[in-house]
C-alpha cells in the first residue's frame, strides 16, 4: 500500500472552542484552571465565558492543586472507537478536585483497572503531553 | 382534586420491523406510522391541525414533515431533547390543545439506527461537537454504556444496591418482550443468541460491557419508528377507540454538578410536578413505561418517580415484583422495552404506545382492569447531562 496507515491517537479538545479555550490554553503549563463566581463563591466547571447563574458578570479564574478523589468510575471493556478499543479494558472516572470542580477523566496508572480503581479513592494529575496542549488525567496517590 | 380531562391518546401505531434492511428511511417509517395511528384513531390526515417533530426526519425539523405529510398545521412544535422528547411533546401538545390552539396533534418517530450501524446501546460513543460541555468530555473515551455504568457503580457504592437487584428489570422485561410476538421477531432479526426467558444468573453472568454493567443490561440497537394522535375531549369521544387521558406531565433537566449526586435523575424534579398535576401518587400506578436503555436507567427513575425512596430500589424490585403478572406491580414495561422489544435510538414515544395499550386492555402482558399509567422518558445521559419527561395516563 502506498500509504501508510495513520496510528490512532486520543480525541483532543479543540483549542477555537471559545468557552473553554483558556482552560485547554493553560494546560500546555500543565495548570488545572477552574472558574468561581465571585458573588457566591461556587465553582463552575465547565469553563465558560458567561454564567448567569449568581447574576455575576465576570467569574475568576483559579488553579486547582491536581488532587482529587474518584466520585465514580467504570472499566470501559468494549469501545469502537479506534483508540480507545486498543485501550480497553480502562478506566474512565468523574474525579472530584479538591477544590470542587468535578471532570470527566481516565485513571491511569495502574496495573489491573479491574481491582485497582475504586470510590473514594485518592488521585492527582497525571498530564498526558500533545503538541499543543496537555490531558488531565489522574494517578493513584502513592502512600 | 378533581383532574384535567384536557387531551387523550386516541390513536397509536408501532412501526413492527427493527432491520428494515436498509430499505426504508426514517421520513418513511413516520409517514407510515402516522398514516396507522391515525387509522387506529379512526381519523383522517386533514383533521392533524398540530406537528410535534424532534427532527430526526432531518432537514428543518417541523417544516420539511409538513411538507411530506401535505399538512399546514397551525401549531409546530419541534423539541428535540433525545428519548424524551415524545413525553415533552404529549405534555406541550395537552397545553396546546387546553389553550384551544389545537385539536389534533401527530407525534412521529423514524429511525434506521440498526441499518445505519448508529452508535448506541452497547457500541456508542460520543461524536466530534463544538459544544464546550463536549468539548470536556471527549477525551475520556467515555462510552454511552460506560456513563450510565458510573451510576450504578455510585449507587452500588452509596445503597449496596447489587447487579442481581439491577437484573430484575432485565428479567422482568425479557419476560414480558417474550409474550409480545413483535419483540420475538425484532430479537431474531437483530440475531439475538439464545431466545429465551432470563434467570438473574444469566443477566450478571452475561459479558461486562463497562463494568458493572453486563451485556443483558443494556438496550438493543434497533431500526423502528412509531406515532401517537392526540386530541382535544370533543374530538377523542368520537374516536375509534377509547381515550387514554394525560392527567399530568412533568419536565426537567439535569446536568452535571460539581459535587452533585448522579444517583438522582431529573425524574425527581418532573416526578411531583405530573403526580401532582393527575392529583394521583406512583403507589396508585398499575403500569410503569420506564426508558430502559439500561437497567440502571430504571432502577434510578423507579425510586425517583417515588416508588420507593432513594437507594432502596434494588430491594424493592427484588423477587420479580415488576412482572405483569404480580399483584404488588408495577408492571414494567409490558412490550419489552429498550432490552428487549425496540430500541432505535429514542423510545420515549413507545413508553406512550404501550401504556395505551395497556389502558386499553390490548397489551401482550395485559395487566388485569389497568386504568392509570407513568410513561417515563429520560433524554440524553443518565450520568450526566439529560432531560426528564413524565406522563401520567389514566382510562375512562
Amino acid at each position: 500500500m502506498a500509504e501508510q496507515k495513520k496510528v490512532p491517537t486520543r480525541p483532543l479538545p479543540k483549542l477555537n472552542e471559545l468557552d473553554t479555550q483558556p482552560f485547554w490554553q493553560a494546560t500546555k503549563d500543565k495548570a488545572f484552571k477552574y472558574q468561581v463566581c465571585p458573588s457566591s463563591g461556587k465553582v463552575v466547571f465547565y469553563p465558560r465565558r458567561y454564567y448567569l447563574g449568581c447574576g455575576s458578570e465576570e467569574l475568576e479564574w483559579k488553579t486547582a492543586s491536581g488532587r482529587a478523589t474518584v466520585y465514580s468510575y467504570s472499566v470501559v471493556r468494549q469501545s469502537y472507537h479506534p483508540f480507545f478499543r486498543n485501550l480497553v479494558p480502562y478506566a474512565v472516572a468523574w474525579i472530584d478536585l479538591e477544590e470542587g470542580p468535578r471532570i470527566l477523566s481516565n485513571v491511569v496508572g495502574v496495573d489491573d483497572p479491574l481491582n485497582d480503581v475504586f470510590i473514594g479513592q485518592e488521585v492527582e494529575i497525571e498530564w498526558e503531553e500533545h503538541e499543543a496542549l496537555c490531558i488531565p488525567l489522574f494517578r493513584p496517590v502513592k502512600r | 382534586m378533581s383532574q384535567s380531562r384536557d387531551a387523550a391518546i386516541v390513536g397509536i401505531y408501532e412501526y413492527p420491523d427493527r432491520d428494515v434492511e436498509g430499505e426504508v428511511s426514517p421520513l418513511q417509517i413516520k409517514a407510515a406510522s402516522a398514516a396507522k395511528a391515525l387509522e387506529d384513531a379512526g381519523l383522517s390526515w386533514s383533521d392533524v391541525d398540530a406537528i410535534y417533530d424532534a427532527g430526526e426526519g432531518g432537514g428543518m425539523a417541523g417544516l420539511n414533515i409538513s411538507e411530506y405529510f401535505g399538512l399546514n398545521p397551525t401549531v409546530i412544535n419541534t423539541t428535540g431533547v433525545g428519548g424524551s422528547s415524545y413525553e415533552y411533546h404529549a405534555a406541550q401538545a395537552k397545553r396546546d390543545i387546553a389553550a384551544g390552539k389545537a385539536k389534533v396533534a401527530l407525534l412521529t418517530y423514524g429511525s434506521t439506527a440498526h441499518s445505519n450501524a448508529f452508535a448506541i446501546g452497547v457500541g456508542a460513543r460520543g461524536g466530534a461537537s463544538m459544544h464546550p460541555a463536549d468539548n470536556m468530555d471527549s477525551f475520556a473515551g467515555q462510552t454511552l454504556v460506560s456513563n450510565y455504568a458510573m451510576v450504578a457503580h455510585r449507587h452500588m457504592h452509596d445503597y449496596g444496591t447489587t447487579s442481581e437487584q439491577l437484573a430484575e428489570i432485565s428479567v422482568a422485561t425479557r419476560m414480558h418482550a417474550m409474550r409480545n410476538p413483535e419483540a420475538v421477531r425484532a430479537m431474531e432479526d437483530l440475531e439475538f443468541l439464545d431466545i429465551r426467558e432470563t434467570t438473574i444468573d444469566d443477566v450478571v453472568n452475561s459479558r461486562m460491557i463497562a463494568d458493572p454493567l453486563h451485556l443483558l443490561e443494556c438496550c438493543m440497537i434497533s431500526d423502528g419508528g412509531g406515532a401517537v394522535v392526540i386530541a382535544a375531549p370533543e374530538v377523542a369521544r368520537d374516536c375509534a377507540k377509547k381515550p387514554v387521558w394525560i392527567l399530568g406531565t412533568g419536565e426537567a433537566t439535569k446536568y452535571p454538578e460539581n459535587g452533585g449526586d448522579i444517583t438522582v435523575s431529573a425524574a425527581a424534579q418532573s416526578a411531583p410536578i405530573a403526580f401532582g398535576e393527575a392529583g394521583l401518587t406512583p403507589q396508585e400506578m398499575d403500569i410503569a413505561m420506564i426508558y430502559d436503555s439500561f437497567s440502571i436507567t430504571v432502577l434510578t427513575i423507579l425510586e425517583d418517580l417515588g416508588f420507593c425512596k432513594k437507594g432502596e430500589g434494588g430491594d424493592w424490585v427484588t423477587g420479580g415484583r415488576l412482572r405483569f403478572d404480580r399483584p404488588d406491580g408495577p408492571a414494567l414495561n409490558t412490550d419489552g422495552g429498550g432490552l428487549s422489544s425496540n430500541h432505535p435510538g429514542m423510545r420515549g414515544i413507545f413508553l406512550l404506545t404501550e401504556a395505551a395499550r395497556q389502558l386499553r386492555g390490548e397489551s401482550t402482558s395485559q395487566v388485569d382492569g389497568a386504568s392509570l399509567a407513568v410513561a417515563h422518558g429520560n433524554g440524553g445521559m443518565l450520568g450526566s447531562r439529560h432531560t426528564a419527561g413524565t406522563v401520567i395516563l389514566g382510562s375512562d
